[in-house]
């Protein structure tokens, strides 16, 4: 994708890229998820936030095709879509940086970087235009990364989490699923990908983002959405919540957050 | 050398941290840092050969002749061939223990549609690398579908084809006639001089033009270029090496077309594994099958090509130690051939592991083994050495990867 082109006008107006309802997902005796919805249009940043094992990754890996669900529906661009795999996901225009980043450690940068999307010059890998673009979007991370040409083994936590993150740029995306993609980041690093989102934002994408750092979440998301024990326990527009509405609602210290947004939302509706 | 004016920097030299390589010696210091941080890649394996090429000549100077190369060459490429596909498989972290039954049984039934029913030498062949396709096909279904791990279904496939070969065999043996299409390639024919130095020349000239493509296409993306020196000395060793192999070889018979062949298939999966889509994927699901799978790669179609292509080779790599032998036996590919084929492989430097390996390991290491056959031979050594040095030089490999392996994780290179 080229992030240069020029910006289509939406907001968080556009229509719903990508809508879940009523996802359950379980694995043996765990209820992971339990009848969790989720809606990101185009346009829109959505945090996904919740504490450990509140089954974040869990609903970003069935959106990408990791997982399958056992109920509920997923709708792309408003048609009902079955996401059969990773590959099936791609082909919509689903990428994904997974919490435990998914590298290959013995493959060079560009070759993971490209990985089920490498260019190709008649039967032949390009690597030339591939690792032309692999420093184009490392640069526009602010990538400290010495060679692309290096086994990711060797790259330090960050510099790793900075492929993955490049990497669910190759192609041309309509989501991006970010599963906390600022967790090993320094500082510059972070707020690079924070311009990243905000970027993709304003380009028309649809963004969602995991993350467990309130002030990070705040400061780009348009809309939070709150997981508790496998359930959506409630929903706020950024510059409605407080840090501590947030954290209550996370920790489920006090229940009638919930209660109450879901009468003013009623309220607002009817 | 004179591109050094250059003010700025290539995109990939920027970074101050990067250990840039300018001179010839920046270059050997490079390759010293990598064998010392453990990525050995072909040392160790032609290092042993030269070693062990070496003692055999002290002892019997014969053993290096060029009447002994010729065929030492010409021996080695069926189970080189058999090999390559080991390295394939391997490259996955998956192993095929029947690749010597397979090709036995590949072998017979080649042998019973030729010499027992008279059918076409081409049907035959078509029919015996068909079978052996099957059997690869059968294995990816169990392991993609089923989930039996590679090692118990190829171990159960290494006794089934080996009673296949004795059911298909049921009256002893067959003799392939010596006039037969197949044998004459595998045991008379040889390239003439002429076209030995054209081959040699077609394959400088193809290494040359391609680094030099690279150097103007990388240049021109604004990226650091193979240094054009470098690439020079590389074409003339190579070129060098090559005619020289020609010249020694065409003072007795020269290149036979079983070596060519082998020394072609080894060039051509070279390629693939490092130049396309398939070989990437390859590298991909040996390294991190998990990551390979959420990056889109269809890691079934993986495997299912790679156990194909290794019972493939193993067929044909049959099909060729029948025509050189010109038999087929109740032995023919029992588990001598399937050691030597794995042995080789690992020998040459692919990783039991996964992920790591080249095709030129199958033929470094074959040869590493033919010599040693070859060299005991000479020295009229009975079997039951050569089997125990084998197993020596074998654990020493794998002793060296596992070394070789830790020296890597603490130093950083995967
Ligand atoms: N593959 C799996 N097999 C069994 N249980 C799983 C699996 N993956 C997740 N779980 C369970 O599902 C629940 C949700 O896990 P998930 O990884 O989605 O949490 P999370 O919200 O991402 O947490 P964190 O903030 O720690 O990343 C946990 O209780 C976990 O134990
Ligand atoms: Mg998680």
């Amino acid at each position: 994708m080229t992030l240069t082109a020029p910006p289509t006008p939406a907001s968080g107006t556009g229509e719903a890229v990508l809508s879940l309802a009523g996802i359950h997902k379980r694995f043996g005796a765990v209820q992971a998820l339990t009848d969790v919805s989720l809606t990101v249009r185009a346009g829109e940043v959505v945090a996904l936030v919740g504490d450990n094992g509140a089954g974040k990754s869990t609903l970003v890996k069935v959106i990408s095709g990791v997982y399958q669900p056992d109920a509920g529906t997923i709708e792309f661009e408003s048609r009902p879509v079955v996401v059969g795999g990773p590959a099936g996901a791609q082909e919509l225009g689903i990428a994904t940086v997974f919490q435990d980043l998914a590298l290959c450690d013995n493959l060079d940068v560009v070759a993971n970087l490209f990985l089920g999307k490498e260019h190709r010059r008649g039967p032949l890998l390009d690597e030339v235009s591939m690792e032309q673009e692999a420093w184009r979007l490392l640069r526009t991370l602010s990538a400290k990364i010495p060679s692309v040409r290096i086994p990711v083994a060797s790259l330090s936590g960050g510099q790793r989490q900075t492929v993955a993150i490049a990497r669910s740029l190759v192609g041309d995306p309509r989501v991006v699923l970010l599963d906390e993609p600022t967790a090993a980041l320094g500082v510059a690093q972070t707020a690079e990908v924070l311009n990243l989102v905000e970027r993709l934002r304003d380009h028309g994408l649809g963004v969602i983002l995991v993350s467990h750092n309130m002030a990070d979440v705040q400061a780009v998301a348009d809309r939070i959405v709150v997981l508790r024990l496998g359930r959506n326990a409630a929903e706020f527009r950024t510059e409605e919540a407080t840090t501590d509405q947030l954290v209550a609602a996370i920790t489920g210290a006090s229940d009638n957050v919930v209660a109450q947004r879901a009468a003013r939302r009623t309220e607002e509706r009817g | 050398m004179t591109a050094t004016k250059e003010s700025v920097a290539a995109t990939d030299a920027a970074d101050e941290r990067l250990i840039r390589a300018v001179s010839p010696g920046d270059y050997l210091r490079q390759g010293w840092g990598r064998i010392r941080g453990g990525d050995l890649g072909m040392l160790p394996v032609v290092l042993g050969l030269v070693i062990i090429c070496a003692v055999f000549y002290a002892y019997e100077p014969t053993f290096l002749s060029s009447r002994s190369l010729v065929s030492m060459l010409l021996y080695a490429a069926p189970t080189g061939i058999i090999a390559l596909g080991i390295v394939v498989v391997l490259l996955l972290g998956e192993i095929d223990l029947s690749v010597g039954s397979v090709s036995g049984f590949c072998a017979a039934v080649m042998a019973v549609i030729v010499v027992d029913q008279g059918h076409s030498l081409w049907l035959g062949i078509a029919a015996a690398l068909g079978v052996g396709a099957l059997i690869g096909t059968a294995y990816a279904v169990l392991h993609v579908r089923v989930g039996v791990p590679s090692f118990v279904f190829s171990l159960a496939g290494l006794l089934a084809f080996e009673g296949a070969l004795l059911w298909v065999l049921a009256d002893g043996s067959i003799n392939i006639p010596r006039e037969s299409g197949l044998a004459q390639f595998a045991r008379n024919k040889f390239l003439t001089d002429a076209q030995a130095y054209a081959l040699v020349a077609v394959v400088v000239a193809c290494y040359l033009g391609s680094r030099l493509w690279t150097i103007r296409r990388r240049r021109a993306a604004g990226l650091t270029p193979p240094n054009l020196l470098a690439v020079l000395i590389k074409a003339a060793l190579l070129g060098g090496g090559l005619g020289w192999l020609t010249y020694y070889l065409g003072i007795a018979r020269g290149w036979g077309y079983l070596t060519v062949l082998f020394a072609a298939l080894v060039v051509v999966l070279d390629l693939l594994l490092r130049k396309t889509r398939w070989g990437r994927h390859l590298f991909a699901v040996g390294g991190n099958e998990e990551a390979a799978r959420r990056a889109g790669v269809r890691v079934g179609w993986t495997y299912c090509s790679a156990f194909v292509l290794c019972s493939v080779l193993a067929a044909l790599g049959g099909l060729l130690a029948a025509a050189q032998l010109t038999s087929v036996s109740q032995d023919s590919g029992t588990t001598d051939t399937n050691l030597t084929a794995i042995a080789a492989a690992v020998i040459g430097g692919t990783s039991l592991f996964g992920g790591r390996g080249s095709a030129y390991a199958a033929l470094l290491g074959i040869l590493v083994l033919q010599s040693i056959e070859s060299g005991l031979n000479l020295m009229n050594v009975d079997s039951d050495v050569r089997y125990i040095v084998t197993g020596g030089v074998l654990l020493l490999a794998v002793t060296i990867d596992s070394v070789a392996r830790r020296a890597r994780s603490s130093s950083g290179r995967g």
